[in-house]
Protein backbone atom coordinates (compact mmCIF):
# COMPACT_ATOMS: atom_id res chain seq x y z
CA UNK A 1 0.00 0.00 0.00
CA UNK A 2 1.45 3.36 -0.95
CA UNK A 3 2.16 5.98 1.69
CA UNK A 4 -0.87 8.28 2.11
CA UNK A 5 -0.43 12.00 1.31
CA UNK A 6 -1.19 12.96 4.90
CA UNK A 7 -1.05 10.74 7.95
CA UNK A 8 -2.38 11.94 11.28
CA UNK A 9 -0.83 9.60 13.81
CA UNK A 10 -2.36 9.50 17.33
CA UNK A 11 -2.06 13.23 17.84
CA UNK A 12 -2.98 15.03 21.06
CA UNK A 13 -3.49 18.67 21.82
CA UNK A 14 -4.09 20.12 25.26
CA UNK A 15 -4.86 23.78 25.95
CA UNK A 16 -3.94 23.99 29.61
CA UNK A 17 -6.04 21.25 31.19
CA UNK A 18 -8.47 21.05 28.30
CA UNK A 19 -7.90 18.19 25.89
CA UNK A 20 -8.91 19.55 22.49
CA UNK A 21 -7.67 16.55 20.49
CA UNK A 22 -7.31 13.06 21.98
CA UNK A 23 -5.35 10.34 20.14
CA UNK A 24 -6.75 11.23 16.77
CA UNK A 25 -5.58 9.19 13.77
CA UNK A 26 -6.65 9.12 10.15
CA UNK A 27 -5.15 9.24 6.68
CA UNK A 28 -5.80 11.29 3.59
CA UNK A 29 -5.13 9.60 0.24
CA UNK A 30 -3.83 11.58 -2.71
CA UNK A 31 -6.61 12.91 -4.96
CA UNK A 32 -9.38 12.51 -2.38
CA UNK A 33 -11.91 14.96 -1.09
CA UNK A 34 -12.04 14.11 2.58
CA UNK A 35 -14.25 15.88 5.10
CA UNK A 36 -14.07 16.36 8.83
CA UNK A 37 -17.42 16.80 10.52
CA UNK A 38 -18.39 17.24 14.12
CA UNK A 39 -20.39 19.54 16.38
CA UNK A 40 -19.08 22.99 17.35
CA UNK A 41 -16.05 22.71 19.60
CA UNK A 42 -15.26 19.19 18.43
CA UNK A 43 -11.71 20.27 17.53
CA UNK A 44 -11.97 20.68 13.76
CA UNK A 45 -10.32 24.07 13.50
CA UNK A 46 -7.75 23.04 16.12
CA UNK A 47 -6.90 20.10 13.87
CA UNK A 48 -6.30 22.47 10.94
CA UNK A 49 -4.15 24.69 13.12
CA UNK A 50 -2.09 21.66 14.14
CA UNK A 51 -1.60 20.46 10.57
CA UNK A 52 -0.54 23.92 9.38
CA UNK A 53 1.82 24.52 12.30
CA UNK A 54 -0.11 27.37 13.93
CA UNK A 55 -0.32 25.34 17.14
CA UNK A 56 2.23 22.79 18.30
CA UNK A 57 1.27 19.21 19.11
CA UNK A 58 1.12 17.85 22.64
CA UNK A 59 1.79 14.34 21.30
CA UNK A 60 1.77 12.19 18.17
CA UNK A 61 3.01 12.84 14.66
CA UNK A 62 1.78 14.45 11.48
CA UNK A 63 3.36 13.00 8.34
CA UNK A 64 3.03 14.69 4.97
CA UNK A 65 4.48 13.00 1.88
CA UNK A 66 6.45 10.68 4.11
CA UNK A 67 7.98 13.51 6.11
CA UNK A 68 7.24 14.47 9.72
CA UNK A 69 6.00 18.08 9.62
CA UNK A 70 4.92 18.75 13.19
CA UNK A 71 7.30 21.23 14.78
CA UNK A 72 7.88 23.11 11.53
CA UNK A 73 6.79 26.75 11.20
CA UNK A 74 3.60 27.62 9.29
CA UNK A 75 5.54 29.26 6.43
CA UNK A 76 7.65 26.13 5.93
CA UNK A 77 4.59 23.87 5.92
CA UNK A 78 3.03 26.20 3.35
CA UNK A 79 6.08 25.90 1.13
CA UNK A 80 6.01 22.09 1.48
CA UNK A 81 2.58 22.14 -0.17
CA UNK A 82 -0.17 22.48 2.43
CA UNK A 83 -2.39 25.52 2.10
CA UNK A 84 -5.56 26.59 3.87
CA UNK A 85 -8.49 28.94 4.23
CA UNK A 86 -9.93 30.27 7.45
CA UNK A 87 -13.26 29.87 9.19
CA UNK A 88 -13.61 33.61 9.68
CA UNK A 89 -12.40 35.30 6.51
CA UNK A 90 -8.75 36.31 6.86
CA UNK A 91 -8.22 38.27 3.68
CA UNK A 92 -5.65 41.03 3.53
CA UNK A 93 -8.11 43.92 3.77
CA UNK A 94 -5.47 46.47 2.88
CA UNK A 95 -4.95 44.92 -0.56
CA UNK A 96 -6.91 44.33 -3.76
CA UNK A 97 -8.40 40.96 -4.65
CA UNK A 98 -5.65 40.32 -7.18
CA UNK A 99 -2.91 41.30 -4.72
CA UNK A 100 -4.33 38.81 -2.23
CA UNK A 101 -3.91 36.03 -4.77
CA UNK A 102 -0.45 37.35 -5.69
CA UNK A 103 0.63 36.93 -2.06
CA UNK A 104 -0.29 33.27 -2.54
CA UNK A 105 2.53 32.99 -5.09
CA UNK A 106 5.02 33.88 -2.34
CA UNK A 107 6.32 30.37 -1.53
CA UNK A 108 6.84 29.59 -5.23
CA UNK A 109 8.83 32.74 -6.03
CA UNK A 110 12.13 34.02 -4.71
CA UNK A 111 13.02 37.67 -5.42
CA UNK A 112 14.67 39.09 -2.29
CA UNK A 113 14.94 42.53 -0.77
CA UNK A 114 17.90 43.78 -2.79
CA UNK A 115 16.68 42.37 -6.07
CA UNK A 116 13.22 43.97 -5.72
CA UNK A 117 14.66 47.24 -4.40
CA UNK A 118 16.87 47.61 -7.46
CA UNK A 119 14.23 46.21 -9.84
CA UNK A 120 16.72 43.78 -11.34
CA UNK A 121 15.63 42.18 -14.65
CA UNK A 122 15.10 38.75 -13.05
CA UNK A 123 12.74 40.29 -10.52
CA UNK A 124 10.73 42.11 -13.20
CA UNK A 125 10.33 38.89 -15.15
CA UNK A 126 9.19 37.07 -12.04
CA UNK A 127 6.82 39.92 -11.15
CA UNK A 128 5.00 39.74 -14.46
CA UNK A 129 4.84 35.97 -14.16
CA UNK A 130 3.28 36.29 -10.69
CA UNK A 131 0.66 38.64 -12.08
CA UNK A 132 -0.10 36.42 -15.07
CA UNK A 133 -0.48 33.28 -12.97
CA UNK A 134 -2.60 35.08 -10.39
CA UNK A 135 -4.96 36.39 -13.06
CA UNK A 136 -5.39 32.84 -14.36
CA UNK A 137 -6.32 31.67 -10.88
CA UNK A 138 -8.77 34.58 -10.52
CA UNK A 139 -10.36 33.43 -13.75
CA UNK A 140 -10.76 29.89 -12.42
CA UNK A 141 -12.87 31.26 -9.57
CA UNK A 142 -14.79 33.64 -11.83
CA UNK A 143 -13.41 36.71 -10.07
CA UNK A 144 -11.41 38.18 -12.93
CA UNK A 145 -13.70 41.21 -13.21
CA UNK A 146 -13.16 41.98 -9.49
CA UNK A 147 -9.36 41.76 -9.65
CA UNK A 148 -8.77 45.43 -8.85
CA UNK A 149 -11.44 45.74 -6.17
CA UNK A 150 -10.40 46.08 -2.53
CA UNK A 151 -10.67 42.52 -1.22
CA UNK A 152 -13.01 43.27 1.66
CA UNK A 153 -15.46 45.21 -0.54
CA UNK A 154 -16.53 41.93 -2.17
CA UNK A 155 -19.70 40.14 -1.02
CA UNK A 156 -19.09 37.31 1.47
CA UNK A 157 -19.45 34.56 -1.12
CA UNK A 158 -16.74 36.10 -3.27
CA UNK A 159 -14.53 36.74 -0.26
CA UNK A 160 -14.74 33.05 0.61
CA UNK A 161 -13.96 32.15 -3.00
CA UNK A 162 -11.04 34.57 -3.01
CA UNK A 163 -9.59 32.89 0.08
CA UNK A 164 -9.76 29.53 -1.69
CA UNK A 165 -8.08 31.02 -4.75
CA UNK A 166 -5.36 32.61 -2.64
CA UNK A 167 -4.67 29.22 -1.05
CA UNK A 168 -4.67 27.60 -4.48
CA UNK A 169 -2.10 30.12 -5.71
CA UNK A 170 0.52 28.56 -3.42
CA UNK A 171 0.35 25.45 -5.64
CA UNK A 172 -0.48 23.10 -2.78
CA UNK A 173 -0.62 19.30 -2.87
CA UNK A 174 -3.17 19.45 -0.07
CA UNK A 175 -5.65 22.23 0.59
CA UNK A 176 -7.50 22.62 3.88
CA UNK A 177 -10.85 24.38 3.57
CA UNK A 178 -12.32 25.57 6.87
CA UNK A 179 -16.09 26.00 6.43
CA UNK A 180 -15.94 27.48 2.93
CA UNK A 181 -19.75 27.50 2.64
CA UNK A 182 -20.53 29.08 6.02
CA UNK A 183 -22.85 32.05 5.54
CA UNK A 184 -23.34 31.39 1.84
CA UNK A 185 -26.73 31.17 0.13
CA UNK A 186 -27.76 28.22 -2.02
CA UNK A 187 -26.42 29.57 -5.32
CA UNK A 188 -23.12 30.55 -3.72
CA UNK A 189 -22.83 27.14 -2.07
CA UNK A 190 -23.39 25.52 -5.46
CA UNK A 191 -20.54 27.60 -6.92
CA UNK A 192 -18.32 26.65 -4.00
CA UNK A 193 -18.90 22.94 -4.57
CA UNK A 194 -18.06 23.42 -8.25
CA UNK A 195 -14.85 25.13 -7.19
CA UNK A 196 -14.01 22.26 -4.83
CA UNK A 197 -14.42 19.79 -7.70
CA UNK A 198 -12.31 22.01 -9.93
CA UNK A 199 -9.54 21.98 -7.32
CA UNK A 200 -9.68 18.20 -7.06
CA UNK A 201 -9.57 17.92 -10.84
CA UNK A 202 -6.34 19.93 -10.83
CA UNK A 203 -4.83 17.10 -8.79
CA UNK A 204 -5.00 18.87 -5.44
CA UNK A 205 -6.18 16.80 -2.50
CA UNK A 206 -8.91 18.47 -0.42
CA UNK A 207 -9.49 18.26 3.32
CA UNK A 208 -12.77 19.94 4.14
CA UNK A 209 -14.35 21.09 7.38
CA UNK A 210 -17.97 22.04 6.82
CA UNK A 211 -21.28 22.27 8.64
CA UNK A 212 -23.41 22.25 5.50
CA UNK A 213 -24.20 18.52 5.51
CA UNK A 214 -25.72 18.40 2.05
CA UNK A 215 -22.49 19.85 0.65
CA UNK A 216 -20.34 17.45 2.67
CA UNK A 217 -22.36 14.39 1.67
CA UNK A 218 -22.29 15.44 -1.98
CA UNK A 219 -18.60 16.21 -2.50
CA UNK A 220 -16.81 13.92 -0.04
CA UNK A 221 -15.16 10.65 -0.95
CA UNK A 222 -14.67 9.91 2.72
CA UNK A 223 -15.69 11.51 6.00
CA UNK A 224 -14.15 11.53 9.45
CA UNK A 225 -16.57 12.39 12.24
CA UNK A 226 -15.07 13.72 15.44
CA UNK A 227 -16.50 14.75 18.78
CA UNK A 228 -14.66 16.08 21.84
CA UNK A 229 -11.40 15.71 19.92
CA UNK A 230 -11.88 12.00 19.26
CA UNK A 231 -12.72 10.12 16.11
CA UNK A 232 -16.16 8.57 16.39
CA UNK A 233 -16.57 7.30 12.83
CA UNK A 234 -14.82 7.17 9.47
CA UNK A 235 -16.03 6.06 6.08
CA UNK A 236 -17.86 6.99 2.89
CA UNK A 237 -20.86 9.39 3.20
CA UNK A 238 -23.50 6.63 3.09
CA UNK A 239 -21.93 4.87 6.04
CA UNK A 240 -21.46 8.05 8.06
CA UNK A 241 -25.06 9.15 7.48
CA UNK A 242 -26.38 6.07 9.20
CA UNK A 243 -23.78 5.79 11.95
CA UNK A 244 -25.60 5.93 15.28
CA UNK A 245 -22.66 7.62 17.05
CA UNK A 246 -22.62 10.42 14.49
CA UNK A 247 -26.37 10.92 14.81
CA UNK A 248 -25.99 10.89 18.57
CA UNK A 249 -23.24 13.53 18.47
CA UNK A 250 -25.38 15.86 16.39
CA UNK A 251 -28.37 17.13 18.41
CA UNK A 252 -28.48 13.80 20.16
CA UNK A 253 -30.83 12.79 17.38
CA UNK A 254 -31.38 13.00 13.65
CA UNK A 255 -29.31 14.96 11.13
CA UNK A 256 -31.08 17.04 8.59
CA UNK A 257 -29.51 16.31 5.22
CA UNK A 258 -31.76 18.67 3.28
CA UNK B 1 -0.90 51.68 -8.62
CA UNK B 2 2.84 51.64 -8.95
CA UNK B 3 2.89 54.08 -11.85
CA UNK B 4 1.47 57.08 -9.98
CA UNK B 5 4.20 56.63 -7.40
CA UNK B 6 6.93 56.82 -10.01
CA UNK B 7 5.32 59.96 -11.42
CA UNK B 8 5.28 61.45 -7.93
CA UNK B 9 8.93 60.49 -7.55
CA UNK B 10 9.76 62.17 -10.85
CA UNK B 11 7.86 65.28 -9.77
CA UNK B 12 9.74 65.36 -6.49
CA UNK B 13 13.07 64.91 -8.29
CA UNK B 14 12.33 67.90 -10.54
CA UNK B 15 11.26 69.97 -7.55
CA UNK B 16 14.39 68.99 -5.66
CA UNK B 17 16.57 69.86 -8.66
CA UNK B 18 15.21 73.38 -9.07
CA UNK B 19 14.45 74.55 -5.53
CA UNK B 20 18.00 75.70 -4.70
CA UNK B 21 17.96 78.05 -7.69
CA UNK B 22 15.23 80.06 -5.97
CA UNK B 23 16.70 79.98 -2.50
CA UNK B 24 18.83 82.88 -1.36
CA UNK B 25 21.18 82.36 1.51
CA UNK B 26 23.07 79.51 3.03
CA UNK B 27 20.78 79.27 6.03
CA UNK B 28 17.65 78.06 4.21
CA UNK B 29 19.74 75.80 2.05
CA UNK B 30 21.07 74.12 5.17
CA UNK B 31 17.51 73.68 6.44
CA UNK B 32 16.78 71.88 3.18
CA UNK B 33 19.81 69.67 3.76
CA UNK B 34 18.51 68.70 7.22
CA UNK B 35 15.13 68.04 5.63
CA UNK B 36 16.76 65.50 3.31
CA UNK B 37 18.72 63.88 6.14
CA UNK B 38 15.62 63.59 8.35
CA UNK B 39 13.57 62.28 5.43
CA UNK B 40 16.06 59.48 4.95
CA UNK B 41 15.61 58.29 8.53
CA UNK B 42 11.83 58.66 8.45
CA UNK B 43 11.47 56.75 5.14
CA UNK B 44 13.17 53.82 6.87
CA UNK B 45 10.92 54.23 9.90
CA UNK B 46 7.88 54.26 7.65
CA UNK B 47 8.89 50.93 6.15
CA UNK B 48 9.37 49.55 9.65
CA UNK B 49 6.30 51.04 11.36
CA UNK B 50 3.84 51.64 8.57
CA UNK B 51 4.52 48.51 6.57
CA UNK B 52 6.13 45.97 8.93
CA UNK B 53 4.09 47.17 11.93
CA UNK B 54 6.97 47.41 14.40
CA UNK B 55 7.93 50.39 16.55
CA UNK B 56 11.48 51.58 17.09
CA UNK B 57 12.16 53.98 19.94
CA UNK B 58 15.88 54.05 19.28
CA UNK B 59 16.55 55.01 15.71
CA UNK B 60 18.75 57.87 16.87
CA UNK B 61 21.17 55.13 17.94
CA UNK B 62 21.68 53.99 14.33
CA UNK B 63 21.79 57.62 13.24
CA UNK B 64 24.49 58.11 15.88
CA UNK B 65 26.37 54.93 14.93
CA UNK B 66 26.54 56.21 11.36
CA UNK B 67 27.66 59.67 12.45
CA UNK B 68 30.29 58.52 14.94
CA UNK B 69 31.60 55.72 12.72
CA UNK B 70 32.46 58.01 9.84
CA UNK B 71 33.46 60.80 12.26
CA UNK B 72 35.90 58.65 14.22
CA UNK B 73 37.20 56.67 11.24
CA UNK B 74 37.97 59.75 9.15
CA UNK B 75 39.36 62.05 11.86
CA UNK B 76 41.30 59.55 14.00
CA UNK B 77 42.23 56.85 11.54
CA UNK B 78 42.39 58.65 8.23
CA UNK B 79 39.91 56.32 6.50
CA UNK B 80 38.50 57.42 3.16
CA UNK B 81 34.94 58.76 3.28
CA UNK B 82 33.45 55.75 1.50
CA UNK B 83 35.08 53.14 3.71
CA UNK B 84 33.96 55.17 6.71
CA UNK B 85 30.36 55.30 5.44
CA UNK B 86 30.54 51.57 4.83
CA UNK B 87 31.93 51.03 8.33
CA UNK B 88 28.92 52.81 9.83
CA UNK B 89 26.49 50.81 7.71
CA UNK B 90 28.23 47.57 8.63
CA UNK B 91 28.16 48.35 12.34
CA UNK B 92 24.48 49.36 12.17
CA UNK B 93 23.58 46.12 10.40
CA UNK B 94 25.41 44.17 13.07
CA UNK B 95 23.70 45.98 15.96
CA UNK B 96 20.30 45.73 14.26
CA UNK B 97 20.69 41.99 13.74
CA UNK B 98 21.84 41.40 17.31
CA UNK B 99 18.81 43.16 18.83
CA UNK B 100 16.39 42.31 16.00
CA UNK B 101 16.72 38.54 16.09
CA UNK B 102 15.61 38.01 19.69
CA UNK B 103 13.09 40.88 19.71
CA UNK B 104 11.39 40.15 16.39
CA UNK B 105 11.03 36.41 16.77
CA UNK B 106 8.52 37.10 19.51
CA UNK B 107 5.02 38.35 18.84
CA UNK B 108 4.23 41.83 20.11
CA UNK B 109 6.10 45.06 20.56
CA UNK B 110 9.32 43.77 22.07
CA UNK B 111 11.30 45.71 19.51
CA UNK B 112 10.12 48.99 21.03
CA UNK B 113 11.63 48.04 24.39
CA UNK B 114 14.81 46.58 22.87
CA UNK B 115 15.43 49.69 20.77
CA UNK B 116 14.76 51.95 23.75
CA UNK B 117 17.52 50.02 25.54
CA UNK B 118 19.98 50.09 22.67
CA UNK B 119 19.38 53.84 22.31
CA UNK B 120 20.47 54.38 25.90
CA UNK B 121 23.47 52.02 25.63
CA UNK B 122 24.74 53.74 22.51
CA UNK B 123 24.21 57.16 24.07
CA UNK B 124 26.26 56.15 27.12
CA UNK B 125 29.02 54.71 24.89
CA UNK B 126 29.26 57.99 22.94
CA UNK B 127 29.75 59.77 26.26
CA UNK B 128 32.15 57.33 27.86
CA UNK B 129 34.48 56.30 25.03
CA UNK B 130 36.29 59.62 25.46
CA UNK B 131 39.43 58.76 23.50
CA UNK B 132 37.45 57.93 20.39
CA UNK B 133 34.34 60.08 20.60
CA UNK B 134 35.57 63.04 22.62
CA UNK B 135 32.93 62.30 25.25
CA UNK B 136 30.27 64.87 26.12
CA UNK B 137 32.23 67.71 24.52
CA UNK B 138 31.90 65.99 21.16
CA UNK B 139 33.95 65.22 18.10
CA UNK B 140 34.99 68.10 15.88
CA UNK B 141 36.87 68.77 12.63
CA UNK B 142 35.12 66.01 10.71
CA UNK B 143 36.28 66.51 7.12
CA UNK B 144 33.79 67.31 4.35
CA UNK B 145 32.81 64.71 1.76
CA UNK B 146 34.91 64.71 -1.39
CA UNK B 147 34.97 62.70 -4.59
CA UNK B 148 38.64 62.67 -5.51
CA UNK B 149 39.48 66.33 -5.85
CA UNK B 150 35.86 67.50 -5.89
CA UNK B 151 34.99 68.84 -2.44
CA UNK B 152 31.37 68.88 -1.24
CA UNK B 153 32.18 71.89 0.88
CA UNK B 154 29.18 74.16 0.36
CA UNK B 155 25.56 73.76 1.42
CA UNK B 156 24.65 74.00 -2.24
CA UNK B 157 26.74 70.99 -3.20
CA UNK B 158 25.79 69.07 -0.08
CA UNK B 159 22.13 69.66 -0.81
CA UNK B 160 22.41 67.78 -4.08
CA UNK B 161 24.40 64.97 -2.46
CA UNK B 162 21.88 64.47 0.34
CA UNK B 163 18.80 64.71 -1.83
CA UNK B 164 20.38 62.52 -4.49
CA UNK B 165 20.84 59.78 -1.91
CA UNK B 166 17.39 60.39 -0.40
CA UNK B 167 15.69 60.13 -3.80
CA UNK B 168 17.67 57.00 -4.62
CA UNK B 169 16.64 55.31 -1.38
CA UNK B 170 13.05 56.53 -1.80
CA UNK B 171 13.05 54.84 -5.21
CA UNK B 172 14.50 51.71 -3.62
CA UNK B 173 11.80 51.77 -0.93
CA UNK B 174 8.95 52.29 -3.40
CA UNK B 175 10.27 49.39 -5.45
CA UNK B 176 10.13 47.22 -2.36
CA UNK B 177 6.55 48.23 -1.54
CA UNK B 178 5.30 47.34 -5.01
CA UNK B 179 6.90 43.93 -5.20
CA UNK B 180 6.76 40.41 -3.84
CA UNK B 181 8.49 41.57 -0.65
CA UNK B 182 6.18 44.58 -0.27
CA UNK B 183 3.11 42.44 -0.74
CA UNK B 184 4.41 40.08 1.92
CA UNK B 185 4.88 43.09 4.21
CA UNK B 186 1.41 44.44 3.60
CA UNK B 187 -0.10 40.98 3.95
CA UNK B 188 1.59 40.66 7.32
CA UNK B 189 -0.04 43.93 8.34
CA UNK B 190 -3.41 42.67 7.07
CA UNK B 191 -3.35 39.29 8.86
CA UNK B 192 -0.26 37.65 10.35
CA UNK B 193 -1.85 34.21 10.55
CA UNK B 194 -2.94 34.28 6.90
CA UNK B 195 0.40 35.69 5.76
CA UNK B 196 2.34 32.85 7.37
CA UNK B 197 -0.13 30.34 5.90
CA UNK B 198 0.82 31.78 2.49
CA UNK B 199 4.46 30.98 3.19
CA UNK B 200 5.59 34.39 4.43
CA UNK B 201 8.38 34.05 7.00
CA UNK B 202 7.21 36.75 9.41
CA UNK B 203 10.21 37.10 11.71
CA UNK B 204 12.73 37.02 8.87
CA UNK B 205 10.81 39.70 7.01
CA UNK B 206 10.57 41.91 10.10
CA UNK B 207 14.30 41.53 10.80
CA UNK B 208 15.14 42.37 7.18
CA UNK B 209 13.10 45.57 7.26
CA UNK B 210 14.44 46.55 10.66
CA UNK B 211 18.00 46.13 9.40
CA UNK B 212 17.16 48.13 6.27
CA UNK B 213 15.72 50.98 8.32
CA UNK B 214 18.87 50.93 10.48
CA UNK B 215 20.98 51.23 7.33
CA UNK B 216 18.97 54.27 6.18
CA UNK B 217 19.44 55.90 9.58
CA UNK B 218 23.14 55.12 9.55
CA UNK B 219 23.64 56.69 6.12
CA UNK B 220 21.68 59.74 7.27
CA UNK B 221 23.88 59.98 10.37
CA UNK B 222 27.08 59.77 8.32
CA UNK B 223 25.83 62.55 6.05
CA UNK B 224 24.91 64.64 9.07
CA UNK B 225 28.37 64.25 10.59
CA UNK B 226 30.11 65.38 7.41
CA UNK B 227 27.73 68.26 6.89
CA UNK B 228 27.96 69.85 10.33
CA UNK B 229 31.56 68.64 10.95
CA UNK B 230 30.89 68.54 14.69
CA UNK B 231 28.87 65.91 16.58
CA UNK B 232 28.08 65.42 20.26
CA UNK B 233 26.12 62.69 22.09
CA UNK B 234 23.11 64.98 22.57
CA UNK B 235 22.44 64.90 18.83
CA UNK B 236 21.62 61.20 19.20
CA UNK B 237 19.63 60.88 22.43
CA UNK B 238 16.15 59.58 23.12
CA UNK B 239 14.55 62.91 22.21
CA UNK B 240 15.98 62.62 18.72
CA UNK B 241 14.49 59.14 18.34
CA UNK B 242 11.14 60.54 19.45
CA UNK B 243 11.47 63.40 17.00
CA UNK B 244 11.96 60.98 14.07
CA UNK B 245 8.96 59.01 15.27
CA UNK B 246 6.93 62.21 15.54
CA UNK B 247 7.84 63.22 11.99
CA UNK B 248 6.55 59.93 10.69
CA UNK B 249 3.37 59.93 12.74
CA UNK B 250 2.52 63.56 11.96
CA UNK B 251 2.95 63.05 8.24
CA UNK B 252 1.27 59.64 8.20
CA UNK B 253 3.54 56.68 8.82
CA UNK B 254 1.30 54.22 6.94
CA UNK B 255 2.38 55.81 3.71
CA UNK B 256 5.92 56.51 2.65
CA UNK B 257 4.92 59.87 1.14
CA UNK B 258 3.28 60.83 4.40
CA UNK B 259 6.51 60.06 6.21
CA UNK B 260 8.43 62.23 3.77
CA UNK B 261 5.92 65.01 4.23
CA UNK B 262 6.16 64.77 8.02
CA UNK B 263 9.95 65.00 7.93
CA UNK B 264 9.70 68.08 5.74
CA UNK B 265 7.06 69.74 7.87
CA UNK B 266 8.73 69.16 11.22
CA UNK B 267 12.12 70.29 9.93
CA UNK B 268 10.67 73.54 8.66
CA UNK B 269 8.11 74.27 11.34
CA UNK B 270 10.50 75.18 14.18
CA UNK B 271 12.31 77.57 11.83
CA UNK B 272 9.10 79.40 10.94
CA UNK B 273 7.88 79.48 14.52
CA UNK B 274 10.79 81.72 15.53
CA UNK B 275 8.46 84.69 15.09
CA UNK B 276 6.72 83.59 18.29
CA UNK B 277 10.02 84.02 20.13
CA UNK B 278 9.96 82.37 23.56
CA UNK B 279 6.49 80.91 22.97
CA UNK B 280 7.57 78.95 19.91
CA UNK B 281 7.70 75.62 21.74
CA UNK B 282 4.10 76.13 22.95
CA UNK B 283 2.83 76.86 19.46
CA UNK B 284 4.82 73.90 18.13
CA UNK B 285 3.26 71.61 20.72
CA UNK B 286 -0.22 72.93 20.00
CA UNK B 287 0.17 72.30 16.26
CA UNK B 288 1.36 68.73 16.80
CA UNK B 289 -1.47 68.09 19.24
CA UNK B 290 -4.04 69.48 16.81
CA UNK B 291 -2.76 67.29 13.97
CA UNK B 292 -2.86 64.17 16.14
CA UNK B 293 -6.33 64.98 17.48
CA UNK B 294 -8.01 65.86 14.22
CA UNK B 295 -5.95 63.78 11.81
CA UNK B 296 -4.91 60.58 13.54
CA UNK B 297 -4.00 59.13 10.11
CA UNK B 298 -1.36 61.83 9.78
CA UNK B 299 -1.34 65.03 7.77
CA UNK B 300 -1.18 63.62 4.26
CA UNK B 301 -4.05 61.13 4.44
CA UNK B 302 -5.86 62.98 7.21
CA UNK B 303 -6.32 66.31 5.41
CA UNK B 304 -8.78 65.11 2.73
CA UNK B 305 -10.73 63.13 5.34
CA UNK B 306 -10.96 66.17 7.62
CA UNK B 307 -11.98 68.46 4.76
CA UNK B 308 -14.71 66.05 3.70
CA UNK B 309 -16.02 65.96 7.28
CA UNK B 310 -16.09 69.75 7.55
CA UNK B 311 -17.68 70.12 4.13
CA UNK B 312 -20.43 67.61 4.92
CA UNK B 313 -21.22 69.30 8.22
CA UNK B 314 -21.38 72.65 6.42
CA UNK B 315 -24.01 71.36 4.01
CA UNK B 316 -26.16 69.57 6.56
Amino acid sequence: MPEPLLRIDTIKKAFGGLMAIVDLSFEVEEGQIKSIIGPNGAGKTTLFNLITGVHSLSGGRIIFQGKVINGLGPHIIASLGISRTFQTVELFGNMTALENVMVGRHPRTRSGLVSVGLRLPAMRKEESRIQEESLKIMELGGLLSKARHPSTSLPLGEQKTLEVLRALATQPRLILLDEPAAGLNEAETQKMSDLIYAIRDRGVTVLLVEHDMSLVMKVSDEIVAINFGQKIAEGPPTVIQNDPRVIEAYLGGEINYA
Amino acid sequence: MGKTNYLKLLGLAILVAFVPLFIRGDYYLSVLVFMGINSLVVIGLSLLMGYAGQISLGHAAFYGIGAYSTGVLTTHFGFSIFTAFGGGVFLSILVAIVIGIPALRLKGHYLAVATLGIGEIVFILFNELMELTGGPSGLSNIPPVHFGGFQINSSFRFYYLVWGITLLLLWFSLNIIYSRVGRALRSMHGSEVAASAMGVNLSFLKIQIFVLSAVYASIAGSLYAHFVSFIAPNNFGLMVSIMFLMMGVIGGIQNIWGALFGATLLTFLPEYLRVFEQYDILVYGAILLAILLFMPQGFLEGTPILLRKIFRRGRA
